[in-house]
């Protein structure tokens, strides 16, 4: 199963029409699911996936968990959840002159991510098929290195140093 | 004798909470209170610290709202108010956003020690609340390098 998720907070309907039309053209029979906020003025309605517009985080670690491919927005949540349960993830930035956000920082996060396995990153609409054809041909040809679900052990002990030189 | 600080881990639901939680270490074993804006992370938290063998954490959800919903804005800000006098914490972590501004600059009334860590997503410029918050952070961190300043923020690591 492919999860598509557009975050909580904001639609993101050209991630939603690529992903559509990318799974009549090239994936027929494809098994997607999508938890998709949509504009609520003339939101656009996949062909070929159910939607939904919300998920508990119960149901969200369900869903993740059972997908092989996860496609989303480039926010640091999705990424970072995907590379430490060791799944493919294509990412694509919502852009401010499309009215997706408020600001283009998630150009800034696509240019600025290192290179980790399993992730891939489309610039844009134009960019996606491909970038899903090549993810998913990773994930049949690969095992995914995972990242520590922990930050690097240097950074929470200055964290921690700090906060246990609290008097109390 | 001192007894350990007791400590507020402050992160709206979604990529803010996800790097928050990242830090974890940092407060292993600590008497903790975390507060967010999506009530089904309560049942995600608890059973992560069992697993984990950390004491059970007490937890807080509030209002969920971004800067340009009011309303909604202006009861996070009374929710999170009533939070900090209520468990009145020494020492208060955030990555944002609009919750962790608010818990930081109440903090200061009741003078926590307050740290913002900015969140990853922002490897341009530091955010909006970010900057604001700069007079309310004793520790006031960017993840990223190449915007950290002599005066802050400064830089310490990243959670990737």
């Amino acid at each position: 199963m492919i999860f598509l998720t557009t975050g909580t907070q904001l639609p993101f309907d050209r991630l939603v029409r690529a992903v559509d039309a990318w799974a009549e053209a090239a994936q027929p029979g494809c098994e997607i699911f999508g938890q998709v906020l949509s504009p609520p003025e003339a939101p656009y309605r996949p062909r070929n996936f159910e939607t939904r517009t919300r998920l508990s985080p119960a149901e969200y670690a369900e869903i993740f968990e059972k997908a092989r491919l996860i496609v989303s927005h480039a926010g640091m949540g999705t990424i970072l959840t995907a590379l430490t349960r060791g799944k493919q993830i294509c990412i694509m930035p919502r852009q401010v002159k499309y009215g997706e956000h408020r600001s283009d920082h998630q150009l800034a996060t696509v240019e600025r991510l290192g290179a980790h396995p399993g992730l891939h990153k489309a610039r844009d609409e134009h960019d996606l098929a491909g970038c899903l054809d090549r993810a998913l041909a990773e994930g049949e040809s690969l095992q995914i290195a995972t990242i520590d679900p922990f930050a690097a052990a240097d950074f929470s002990d200055r964290l921690r140093a700090f906060i246990l030189s609290t008097e109390k | 004798m001192r007894s350990p600080p007791k400590l507020m881990v402050v992160a709206s639901a979604g990529g803010h909470w996800v790097q928050l939680m990242r830090l974890r270490k940092a407060w292993d074993g600590l008497d903790v209170v975390y507060m967010t804006t999506e009530p089904g992370l309560c049942d995600i938290v608890k059973t992560m610290a069992r697993d984990e063998g950390a004491p059970s954490p007490k937890f807080i959800s509030v209002t969920d709202a971004n800067l340009t919903e009011k309303a909604r804005l202006a009861r996070q800000l009374f929710e999170v108010l009533f939070a900090v006098l209520r468990h009145r914490p020494d020492v208060i972590i955030t990555t944002g956003a609009a919750p962790g501004y608010f818990a930081l600059r109440f903090g200061k009334l009741i003078k926590a020690r307050t740290i913002w860590v900015d969140s990853m997503a922002n490897a341009e410029k530091l955010s909006k609340s970010g900057k604001e918050v700069r007079k309310y952070a004793d520790l006031w961190l960017t993840q990223w390098e190449h915007l950290a300043q002599s005066d802050g923020p400064h830089f310490m690591g990243r959670v990737l």
